[in-house]
């Protein structure tokens, strides 16, 4: 440590420079003494009034030092040579206020995973340091003093996505006394739960223990239900969302209809239900999902009806006793404001048709997961009977194939989370229903939850067949008397160290689940990004899997991964925690990182207008300049750049901050050229 | 020309979002690379001002590189194209003026791509190398950069995603 | 016209004459243009790749190098056998991925003053160039005798469609190029389930009783189907399934009658040409009852009597003379 009282001659500002040695990460490389002293003392004349090094500067300790500093030897700059700024920038500058200086005259440079950790040359490493310590010190000369921006919080909340994540998210925010905008694109909330038969490892009754908190959304005095809805346009930042939504036109009108559901007795026109029989089971035109939907009013598909198609039909117009039938009602466009966002939009299932060998949509009775669930489901096309293509015949011998289009290099690489406990559920309840026997196709065997392995075992011992190894085929043609009229299940058994012509009656492809289709259209919606693999991408995959980028927007259950039903109620109560507490304190400090137009200096030439994607930047007409708006402004500082007067100037990267670290970095102000 | 004992300096930009947290991960997965370039954090490459290369080459850096994140995923969600049309512009400018058009470099590198992020900064250290010292004036020696004739083919290498 | 160049292979001329014939008398009327590679090689089939690479992969690069230096607008490198086609797809990719391969294999072709650079050839399969470049459309137009009511199952094989370096085919494991041809004609296709499975290939010779077993599920499966005739691209497939289905009929106490042919056969047919030109009467398994199922009248093969068996059996004793034999020898000595 080594620190000279007087002034330097050429700046007025007082910094302290502080080296971490972070135990031996950065000082096993970095001579960090040695950089803290040639601080002190080579760039003395830059204004370093002292430079220390010490083991662990995030410590309290090590805070203190800084603290103490400040206010002993009147310091009005900070650099800190440590880790990344992305770890402990915050840290530094609230050590800073807490001194009395402005937390932004407070710069952390990173000598460790740029320096310290990434060469090996322990000479080049120090000098390397000393490089980026000088940048620093240039480049905090030219800091200012700055001001959080502060904008208030609208209390009110958009959950998009009525599955289960999203009706948790949305009771909590209600229960909370806020108002809830709950957006759901099918007629009913319920999402793909809705769709299952029983739920692992319990074996509840999925609709039985989703429908309550559906109702009770439904009922619920704070959320606004609108369902048949999409997102059209989200404008606005962090706490002053302004949402524009469209309702589409159900054709019915929710004042008179009153749920008796004799439009959808009467109508003449049956077709395949594709969405929630998952193709299995059929539905009217003017049809409700399912019979627990809510809400309760149905809707009409517009796109088969006979009426919109041939002008004639309209018996459902005929027998409605309130008149609720509106053949000419529009969808209705509108706009809320909300001051967060929770996105909860699910998964979408992979096709099973891609994996050709598996002969789904060529051979009869090979079913995916979903159509299971709704064979098996009470309220399913067969009533719960499951039974195979023909309606009738009840299978003898059951093949259950897991990892169909996950963990796979051909279509998706990840694994899906839930089919193997999906695999186990399908197969107690196949030997419950049936007493068929029942064959598991599994590659590794994945139940790691609560009571999850604990059900494995159990489908063990009621006496379901494992087979460790991948399927190749599965094919009707048979190759000896055994296998006529049956499935044959072609796999290699690794642990018997052969391969298997196993001959069944039903196969059931445990398939995997994938973001929605138009996931990308959703992220760019709401200013998120997505993944490599589609799904939206979380602040930080282990600490912040609910919040994104956008600050505002939170996402949730399968939508951010594959995930099972617990931990997607969980991710929901998560967003919604986070919501209250941004609505509790009613207002929010922005990181004042933007630009701002000198208006004396503006010609006019509105370049920067286009350049800005949040639409920031406004031009006043009457005086021929542009203005930004602090609150749009997110602060790329890509205006900045393009400003041909220079008019434009970035908060916290100024041209005049970058173009001093520059030279810091090069060395220039040292005086004595430094040879590598 | 190329000199044995040379050793470059590179100035890189960086963008807050991908390019410097992958650089950071470089550090946290301990992937070395040569400790011949300084890295300048930007919120954006889209602030990339071309006059900020030119300062770096006037203060004595032998190359830039510069980085970001790949089309379609910029935090801001579209600047990382303005900064590749700064980046080609800028790249005809600087052969005007007689520098080597290869002495800057643009690489997309995506928050989770620390590794190859670190294998590209030790190839244009080399390139770099092979291209010998810039000597833009300020350091004492009057040889001037040699008018490189080569075409901007190879002008950007795209990480792969 | 398209222009093409053609690498027939070994087995054009001989067993495969069928094919050649058919290819040569289809490929006017769908304006394909065939030039044959001068002075082309065996490709080394499937065996020579499983004794040593280099010469191996050096011996189908010559053909490669031929082929370069006639390339003067033509399209692509077209071979009809499958076998054929996928050596030389699968030597030009290995050349490109492996660059040390490609230096010994130049090395290789040096000592004949030539030498060939990996991917600058496009190598095509017949079926691809007829389905993809010149079209079904085209195909269409030119059937004059639709085949309707001949009930046919497509035969791919499985050298084809795996690995398909180039992407070029619809599926892996259920494609639907050959469907789509025969479709054009006019067949009635039969949804083959086992279109791209073995059919023993060379396990004829090595271990017939395998071969025998593939191809019995083959015609077990074709028949289930009631198919009429099966057809191919593999001048192999083809050998095995009609040259060895007597044999396989005797080692399962079978008797299928299963005829087929190469699908530029039926394309020739459909076309309205005379089936002598296309190879019919070549084949050892009759499509001529199938054949007549359209009016069409094809030469029956030559019929040989069966050769007689060397018999290595050991000789019995001979019988106890019974009273009458004594009795005829008494009679014989009066």
């Amino acid at each position: 440590m080594t620190q000279d009282n007087g002034n330097s001659q050429d700046v007025q500002e007082r910094i302290g420079v502080y080296v971490c040695h972070c135990g031996t990460n950065i000082a096993g490389t970095v001579d960090v003494q040695q950089v803290a002293e040639w601080a002190a003392t080579r760039l003395k004349r830059r204004g370093v009034v002292i430079g220390r090094d010490y083991k662990f500067m995030c410590s309290s300790l090590g805070q203190e030092l800084i603290e103490n500093d400040i206010k002993e030897l009147g310091l009005t700059r900070v650099v800190v040579a440590a880790c990344s700024p992305h770890l402990h920038e915050a840290t530094f500058r609230n050590a800073c206020q807490r001194a009395g200086l402005n937390p932004y005259l407070c710069e952390l440079v990173s000598i460790r995973e740029q320096v310290s950790w990434v060469h090996t040359d322990k000479v080049a490493a120090t000098v390397k340091s000393q490089a980026v310590v000088s940048g620093g010190v240039e480049r905090v000369l030219r800091h200012e003093p700055l001001e959080p921006l502060r904008v208030p919080i609208h209390p009110a909340t958009l959950v998009v996505g009525g599955g289960i994540a999203g009706i948790q998210s949305a009771l909590e925010i209600a229960d909370a006394g806020y108002r809830v905008y709950l957006v759901e694109r099918e007629p009913s909330i319920g999402g793909h739960m809705a769709q299952f038969d029983k739920t692992f490892p319990t074996l509840d009754c999925s609709a039985c223990i989703l429908t309550p908190r559906m109702v009770q959304a439904g009922a619920h005095p704070n959320i606004t239900l609108l369902t048949y809805s999409e997102v059209e346009k989200v404008d606005g930042y962090v706490g002053n969302f302004v949402v524009t939504i469209r309702k589409k036109a159900r054709k019915i009108n929710e004042e008179l209809c009153t749920g008796c559901g004799i439009c959808q007795e009467k109508c003449p026109v049956k077709i395949i239900d594709d969405v929630y029989e998952a193709g299995l089971g059929y539905r009217k035109i003017v049809y409700t999902p399912f019979p627990q939907a809510v809400p309760k009013f149905p809707v009409m598909d517009v796109e088969n009806c006979t009426y919109f198609k041939k002008g004639t039909c309209k018996a459902c117009e005929k027998f409605c006793p309130t008149n609720a039938i509106d053949f000419n009602q529009q969808d209705e466009v509108f706009s809320v404001e909300v001051g967060n966002i929770v996105l909860a939009t699910g998964y979408d299932l992979f096709d099973a048709r891609r994996v050709t060998n598996y002969g789904y949509g060529r051979l009869p009775n090979v079913f995916t997961s979903l159509e299971f669930e709704r064979l098996s489901n009470a309220a399913g096309p067969t009533n719960g009977s499951i039974v195979l293509r023909d309606g009738k015949t009840v299978p003898k011998a059951v093949g259950i194939i897991h990892c169909v289009g996950s963990r796979d290099r051909n279509f998706n690489n990840y694994c899906s989370t839930i089919c193997c406990m999906q695999g186990l559920k399908f197969a107690h309840l196949v030997h419950e229903r049936t007493g068929a026997t029942v064959y598991n196709f599994y590659i590794d065997m994945r139940t790691a939850y609560k009571a999850y392995d604990e059900f494995y075992q159990r489908v063990l011992e009621e006496g379901t067949l494992f087979v460790r190894g991948k399927v190749a085929e599965v094919t009707d043609v048979p190759r000896i008397k055994d296998e006529e009229g049956h499935l044959i299940i072609q796999c290699e058994d690794t642990l018997a160290g052969k391969q298997r012509r196993i001959p069944v009656d039903m196969v059931i492809l445990s398939i995997g689940l994938q973001p929605r289709a138009d996931a990308k259209e959703t992220a760019k919606k709401f200013g998120l990004s997505c993944s490599a693999d589609g799904w939206f991408i979380e602040k930080h995959p282990k600490l912040d899997p609910v919040a994104t980028m956008t600050e505002g927007v939170y996402i949730a259950g399968c939508a951010q991964g594959p995930k099972d039903i617990p931990s997607s109620v969980a991710q929901g109560a998560a967003a919604a925690a986070r919501v209250l507490g941004k609505i509790q304190q009613r207002e929010m400090a922005l990181e004042p990182v933007r630009a701002s137009i000198n208006q004396d200096q503006c010609s006019g030439c509105r370049i920067c207008n286009n350049l800005c994607p949040f639409n920031a930047i406004l031009f006043h007409d009457d005086r021929m300049v542009s203005e930004i708006n602090p609150a749009l402004c997110q602060g790329c500082g890509t205006c900045v750049a393009a400003c041909p007067a220079g008019a434009i100037s970035g908060t916290a990267f100024s041209n005049e901050q970058i173009m001093a670290q520059i030279e810091g970095l090069m060395l220039l102000n040292v005086g004595e050229e430094i040879t590598l | 020309m190329s000199d044995e004992s040379f050793e470059p300096t590179v100035i890189g930009f960086t963008c807050n979002w991908c390019s410097y947290r992958a650089a950071d991960l470089a550090g946290t997965a301990r992937v070395k690379y040569p400790p011949n370039i300084r890295l300048i954090r930007l919120m954006c490459s889209g602030r990339l001002d071309p006059t900020f290369v030119l300062k770096a080459f006037s203060s004595g850096a032998d190359g830039v590189l510069i980085t970001g994140c790949h089309p379609g995923e910029c935090h801001y969600l579209e600047q990382n194209f303005k900064a590749l049309r700064r980046f080609h512009l800028l790249r005809r400018t600087l052969q005007g003026l007689g520098l080597e058009p290869e002495r800057v470099k643009l690489v997309w590198a995506s928050a989770a791509e620390g590794v190859k992020l670190a294998h590209e900064i030790a190839s244009f250290v080399e390139e770099i190398r092979a291209l010998g010292p810039l000597h833009w004036g300020g350091n004492g020696s009057n040889q001037s950069a040699v008018i490189s004739g080569q075409s901007t083919a190879h002008a950007f290498k795209e990480v792969p995603a | 016209m398209s222009k093409y160049l053609l690498y027939p292979g070994c087995s054009m001329e001989t067993s495969a004459r069928a094919y050649y014939d058919s290819l040569k008398a289809i490929s006017g009327p769908v304006g394909l243009e065939l030039e044959e590679i001068e002075d082309w090689n065996c490709c080394g089939a499937t065996e020579y790749l499983g004794i040593s690479l280099t010469p191996a992969y050096a011996l189908i690069s010559r053909n490669l190098a031929l082929a370069a230096q006639q390339n003067h607008g033509k399209r692509a490198v077209v071979a009809p056998c499958s076998a054929c086609y996928l050596n030389l797809a699968k030597a030009d990719y290995y050349m490109r991925e492996q660059p040390t391969l490609a230096t010994h294999v130049n090395q290789a072709l040096a000592a004949g003053g030539l030498s060939y650079t990996p991917g600058s050839l496009a190598i095509r399969h017949l079926l691809d160039v007829l389905i993809y470049d010149i079209g079904l459309d085209t195909i269409k137009s030119k059937v004059v005798r639709p085949l309707t009511g001949l009930r046919v199952a497509p035969y791919l094989g499985c050298m084809v469609p795996r690995p398909d370096y180039e992407k070029r085919w619809s599926d892996h494991e259920h494609p639907v190029e050959l469907d789509l041809l025969l479709k054009a004609l006019g067949a009635e296709v039969i949804d083959f389930p086992l279109k791209t499975h073995c059919c023993g290939g060379h396990m004829t010779q090595i271990g017939p009783e395998t071969a025998f077993e593939l191809i019995r599920r083959l015609i077990v499966s074709a028949e289930a189907h009631e198919a009429d005739i099966m057809t191919t691209v593999c001048p192999m497939c083809q050998m095995n399934l009609d040259a060895y289905q007597g044999e396989a009929n005797r080692y399962f106490g079978s008797a299928f009658k299963m005829p087929i042919v190469f699908f530029t056969q039926l394309m020739g047919v459909a076309f309205g040409l005379d089936p002598k030109d296309l190879g019919f009467g070549l084949e050892l398994t009759s499509a001529r009852k199938a054949m007549s199922r359209v009016g069409v009248e094809t030469p029956e093969p030559p019929t040989s009597a069966p050769r007689p068996r060397k018999d290595s059996s050991l000789p019995m004793p001979k019988p106890l003379p019974t009273k009458a034999d004594l009795a005829e020898k008494v009679e014989a000595a009066k």
